[in-house]
């Protein structure tokens, strides 16, 4: 499958920027079952400074914001070509330790409600185990748009019972960790099969099993990624794998829209 | 150089300055004191204006007496143009800038806020005034000594002068603004021996009188005064002469950095407007307006250095 | 302590004058008491100009203080230095391989000579440093190795100090005061030179500029501001090198490079001499909060546009925790036996250890493994029953925090008191320079002294002092 992606954030600041920094996950990552042409990303009143990998083997770019300005647009896009795995990456590769994915963090930490699920976890295998959790926490937390808020933790989002894919992801990463296995967040796209137009990014959780290496699972669908999934950046949970994170000096009253395009290409 | 310590050196140079300014000012008030019959409140009280601190007194509520008035100013750590706090101003910045200073001028520095401090500590008896002052005075000349003997003549001493000169000739400014009603012609006429106390002590708070008898003779005429303190370029506290130096250092950052920027002109402009007409010009245009201008036009170069030299974020 | 038990540098443990503090004895004898108080005084009138001056952590008022020199040298002579600087050296390559392999393969963990729950549960590992080649592969650009030493031959290394090590300016302005003050007795012996760190050190930083530097890279020293403790010593450094003294608020990140605010505009730094900690060096990247630090210089520390001295994440090699495992450490990256001792450890993670260290609190010291400073420590033998009991109660809440060791017998080396010469516990501060071909130690280093008689605690915020430290030509 060849998806074809255009992604477009916009800032706008009701008071101007002084100053400001950010660092841009939006380049797909290169690897596994994914090969990507022509990336680019461009920036309207900001310029590049520089791009690195980071500690998850992410591409980062950091951009500075024009000094002075009031909106700032992003705008990715590209091609990626797409091979069926069913999720199945296969074995940890990098120099990023396998034991770092086990660390909890502060949106990944197991309350007693986050323990409580890992629990009813059963199975014959890791994988069996690990697409039970995936449904156990479609159960518990129903997904459900403009509920939620983008600081919640895994806890948070059982405890009020719904949440959008972003918290589905914590979920399922907390209770895998709480079981024994190191799991990771991923942001990245998914071609909806009834339209182009996206109304987010998307987000599901990967976890590296003994045998098989690393699966992924989308609590939200209830399904292993196909190749309608761009993995874009991963990290321990959304903080790492956030496609914009950045600090600025000014620039308050900060509104963000975002166009997404997914589309297969024949 | 960082522009943080171009920053450092002009504040390290102006509070030094100011320290120096300050105690003049004391002594000044001091003599006044010792000279006159009578009540002296409202000398201290236009000592005080003079020094740009009568309204951070006048705040605290404090009784106005010799002793407050002397206290306020020598040091206070409410009066930051105190003595105390400008030395510690000072130093403050030697530190920040250590890296520009020579060992020599940082030590005289130190040596001179450890001095001050020790001596400032409790409140100084009128019996003890004097001295205090003598090694005050001295202490700050050495670091003066240490800069001039020690310091290489690049940026680093030009933002050291052109700190010296600004708050030097604000200081003068200030001093004939606060004054400026005795010097007016029609003042002139009365001749009283008040005008007679009120012109020495002008000449006393900015150490002209030495000078001033050199040049004009024992004849106290203001207009002669006021001559000699905005317009005459050999009187080393003149506007005239602090301008000029100014522009001298900047023109030698010009030459170094291979720029001119704003403040270059606006120095110019302030030297040409204002500097080089003769004093009846001045008097014309009333001598309270002309100052005003003045003193706004040199802190509008000082915040334009600031600019030019990126001494803030 | 029993002084009988007790190594002393100038006396042995038989009251007969070691060699190296000969020349020196016989210059002491001839020497008026009167004259040395006085050379004493002015000392420290001395440094009070100077203004070489710590603030006092945990003290509300931040007074400058001095720290008190003793201008009794302490003197080692050239066999001895050549033996320790071995050590010392080796020591230091097998930090900077393991730093390496902690951010890259972890070898260490796979070939199980070091349990992988010390780096996963440990603060000190910084992950975003994880796949980050260095410039020149240097990781500790300026160490100091802590050496305590209990007789003729056995020195012990207490502790690495792989972060942003301090004190070198105390040992050059030592040697400075000494020489002013008695010209004539570096006439009669020959003391090795410590007098190049700084231009050594300027050029050691050189040499790990990233390549996107030109022929003669810009370096600079980055420092909290004027009120941070060791103030005095980040000016002093700058200072001697002819370098900037930068605060986070003089640096931005400007065409993909971190730069200093200059009066002519921004100029790119390439070497950074920090010492600012990891958690406050860049609030994108590490606390949000700090204002000491640059918006995204880790971000060009890892495209490669600058080099940060010490790199990030170099805490993991000194932490206390990974200490008792230093013996293997060199081992398994040299290849060698380790040179220089540890002093024995018991962690008391392990049950068995924290068994032994509660019932034997009163005759060891416990530390935590984060600490520094000498601050939240327990000296058993000179303790009180109820601090022992206190401890005791924070040991068993969180046995993994700390470790213990044995009280060692510090050697003494004669202060000049009143009553002519005293012996007083010292320990010794060696500074290492590495650059990619080099690994520099300067001759001597600080030490440190405790200046109460019979007190082990040599830190300066806790009542230490310092002397001038000699290594002879031999």
């Amino acid at each position: 499958m060849r998806l074809k992606i255009r992604h477009t954030t916009r800032y706008q600041f009701e008071a101007p920027v002084h100053r400001g920094l950010q660092q841009l996950r939006v380049t797909p990552l290169a690897g596994g079952n994914q090969s990507v042409t022509g990336w680019s990303v461009e920036i309207d009143q900001g310029t590049k400074q520089l791009e690195f990998q980071d500690h998850f083997g992410n591409h980062v770019d950091l951009i500075a914001l024009d000094t002075d300005t009031q909106e700032v647009t992003i705008t990715c896009g590209g091609e990626v070509e797409l091979v069926e795995n069913h999720g199945v990456l296969g074995r940890h590769w990098g120099p990023t330790p396998l034991w770092l994915y086990k660390r909890q963090t502060d949106r990944t930490k197991a309350g007693v409600n986050v323990r409580r699920l890992a629990r009813q976890v059963e199975g014959d295998s890791d994988l069996d185990r690990m697409h039970m959790l995936k449904e156990l926490t479609a159960d518990a937390v129903a997904y459900k748009t403009g509920a939620s808020e983008p600081d919640w933790t895994a806890e948070d989002a059982v405890i009020e019972g719904h949440g959008v894919c972003q918290d589905h992801a914590h979920v399922f990463i907390a209770c895998a960790r709480v079981l024994g296995l190191p799991a990771r967040y991923v942001s990245g796209y998914l071609m909806m099969d009834d339209r182009t137009d996206q109304d987010a990014m998307h987000a599901w959780a990967e976890v590296c099993l003994p045998d098989l290496g690393w699966v992924g699972f989308d609590a939200s669908n209830r399904m292993s990624p196909d190749t309608r999934y761009v993995r874009v950046a991963t990290g321990l949970d959304y903080s790492d794998a956030a496609p914009v994170i950045g600090t600025r000096v000014g620039g308050t009253g900060e509104a963000l829209s975002v166009e997404i395009e997914v589309a297969q290409q024949q | 150089m960082l522009g943080k310590t171009a920053n450092g050196l002009f504040w390290m140079y102006r509070y030094l300055e100011r320290a120096e300014n300050t105690s003049r000012l004391i002594e000044t008030g001091q003599r006044m004191a010792l000279t006159r019959l009578g009540s002296s409140e409202a000398e201290w009280k236009s000592i005080l204006q003079t020094a740009g601190v009568w309204h951070g007194f006048e705040a605290t509520g404090e009784e106005l007496t010799k002793e407050s008035a002397i206290d306020w100013l020598l040091r206070s750590k409410q009066n930051p143009s105190s003595v105390l706090m400008s030395i510690e101003g000072a130093r403050q910045n030697a530190r920040l800038v250590r890296t520009a200073l020579t060992l020599e001028t940082w030590e005289a520095t130190n040596a001179c806020y450890m001095k001050a401090k020790e001596l400032l500590a409790r409140k100084v008896s009128e019996r003890d005034l004097p001295a205090t002052m003598g090694v005050i005075r001295q202490r700050t000349a050495l670091v003066r000594g240490a800069t001039h003997g020690t310091m290489m003549r690049n940026d680093i001493y030009n933002f050291a002068r052109i700190g010296t000169f600004l708050e030097r000739a604000d200081n003068t400014a200030r001093i004939l603004d606060v004054k400026y009603y005795v010097l007016l012609p029609s003042v002139m006429s009365v001749g009283s021996s008040i005008d007679n106390v009120q012109w020495e002590t002008i000449l006393r708070s900015v150490s002209a009188r030495g000078g001033f008898r050199m040049t004009y003779g024992n004849q106290y005429d203001p207009i002669d005064i006021a001559h000699f303190l905005i317009l005459d370029g050999r009187m080393p506290r003149s506007l005239a002469f602090c301008i000029r130096k100014m522009r001298d250092n900047l023109s030698y950052l010009n030459a170094t950095y291979g720029e001119v920027p704003e403040s270059s002109r606006k120095i110019a402009d302030l030297e040409e407007q204002y500097l080089s007409r003769d004093i009846s010009a001045v008097f014309d245009q009333g001598l309270h307006d002309y100052l005003q201008a003045v003193l706004s036009r040199m802190s509008d170069i000082g915040a334009q250095i600031e600019k030019d030299y990126r001494f803030y974020e | 302590m029993d002084q009988n038990q007790v190594f002393d540098e100038m006396w042995g443990r038989e009251e007969n004058l070691r060699a190296p503090y000969g020349l020196f004895k016989s210059w002491f004898d001839g020497e008026e008491p009167k004259r040395l108080r006085a050379k004493q005084r002015e000392a420290e009138e001395l440094f009070r100009l100077t203004g070489i001056t710590f603030n006092v952590y945990g003290q509300a008022a931040a007074e400058e203080r001095l720290i008190p020199f003793d201008i009794v040298p302490r003197i080692i002579s050239g066999l001895e230095w050549q033996r320790l600087s071995k050590g010392i050296e080796q020591r230091v390559r097998a930090i900077n391989a393991f730093l390496y392999d902690i951010y890259h393969g972890q070898e260490i963990i796979k070939a199980g000579r070091l349990p992988e729950r010390m780096i996963t549960d440990n603060d000190a590992f910084l992950p975003h440093m994880i796949g980050v080649q260095p410039p020149g592969g240097v990781y500790t650009h300026i160490v100091g190795i802590d050496l305590v030493r209990t007789d003729d031959n056995q020195f012990y290394v207490l502790e690495d100090n792989a972060r942003t090590p301090s004190g070198v300016s105390y040992m050059l302005e030592n040697r400075e005061t000494m020489l002013q003050m008695f010209p004539e007795l570096f006439a009669r012996n020959r003391v090795q030179r410590v007098e190049n760190y700084p231009s050594d050190l300027r050029s050691s930083l050189a040499a790990c500029a990233p390549s996107v530097a030109g022929s003669s890279p810009t370096v600079a020293v980055l420092t909290p501001g004027i009120y941070n403790s060791a103030y005095f010593e980040h000016a002093f450094l700058a200072d001697q090198m002819g370098v900037e003294l930068v605060e986070g608020h003089d640096l931005r990140v400007i065409d993909g490079r971190v730069a200093m605010r200059t009066t002519q505009g921004y100029k790119p730094i390439d070497v950074l001499y920090r010492r600012v900690d990891d958690e406050f060096l860049d609030p994108l990247n590490f606390n949000p909060d700090s204002a000491l630090g640059v918006p995204g210089i880790m971000d060009v520390y890892r495209a490669g546009g600058i080099t940060i001295a010490n790199a990030p994440g170099t805490g993991i090699a000194d932490d206390k925790a990974i200490y008792s495992y230093m013996p293997d450490i060199v081992e398994f990256y040299t290849g060698e036996k380790a040179l220089l001792e540890n002093v024995p450890t018991w962690r008391c993670s392990e049950p068995d250890s924290l068994a032994y260290v509660l019932d034997n609190l009163s005759d060891l010291v416990v530390k935590e493994v984060h600490g520094s400073g000498g601050y939240g420590m327990l000296i058993g033998p000179t303790a009180t029953k109820k601090d022992i009991a206190e401890f005791r109660k924070k040991l068993e809440a969180k046995p993994g925090n700390y470790i213990a060791q044995p009280t060692l017998a510090l050697s003494t080396v004669p202060v000049f008191t009143r009553a002519g010469l005293s012996p007083r516990h010292v320990d010794l501060r060696p500074f290492v320079l590495v650059s990619p071909n080099k690994i520099n130690i300067t001759p001597g280093g600080l030490t440190r002294v405790a200046l109460q008689k019979g007190s082990l605690v040599v830190n300066s915020s806790q009542g230490g002092g310092t002397k001038d430290t000699w290594v002879l030509e031999d």
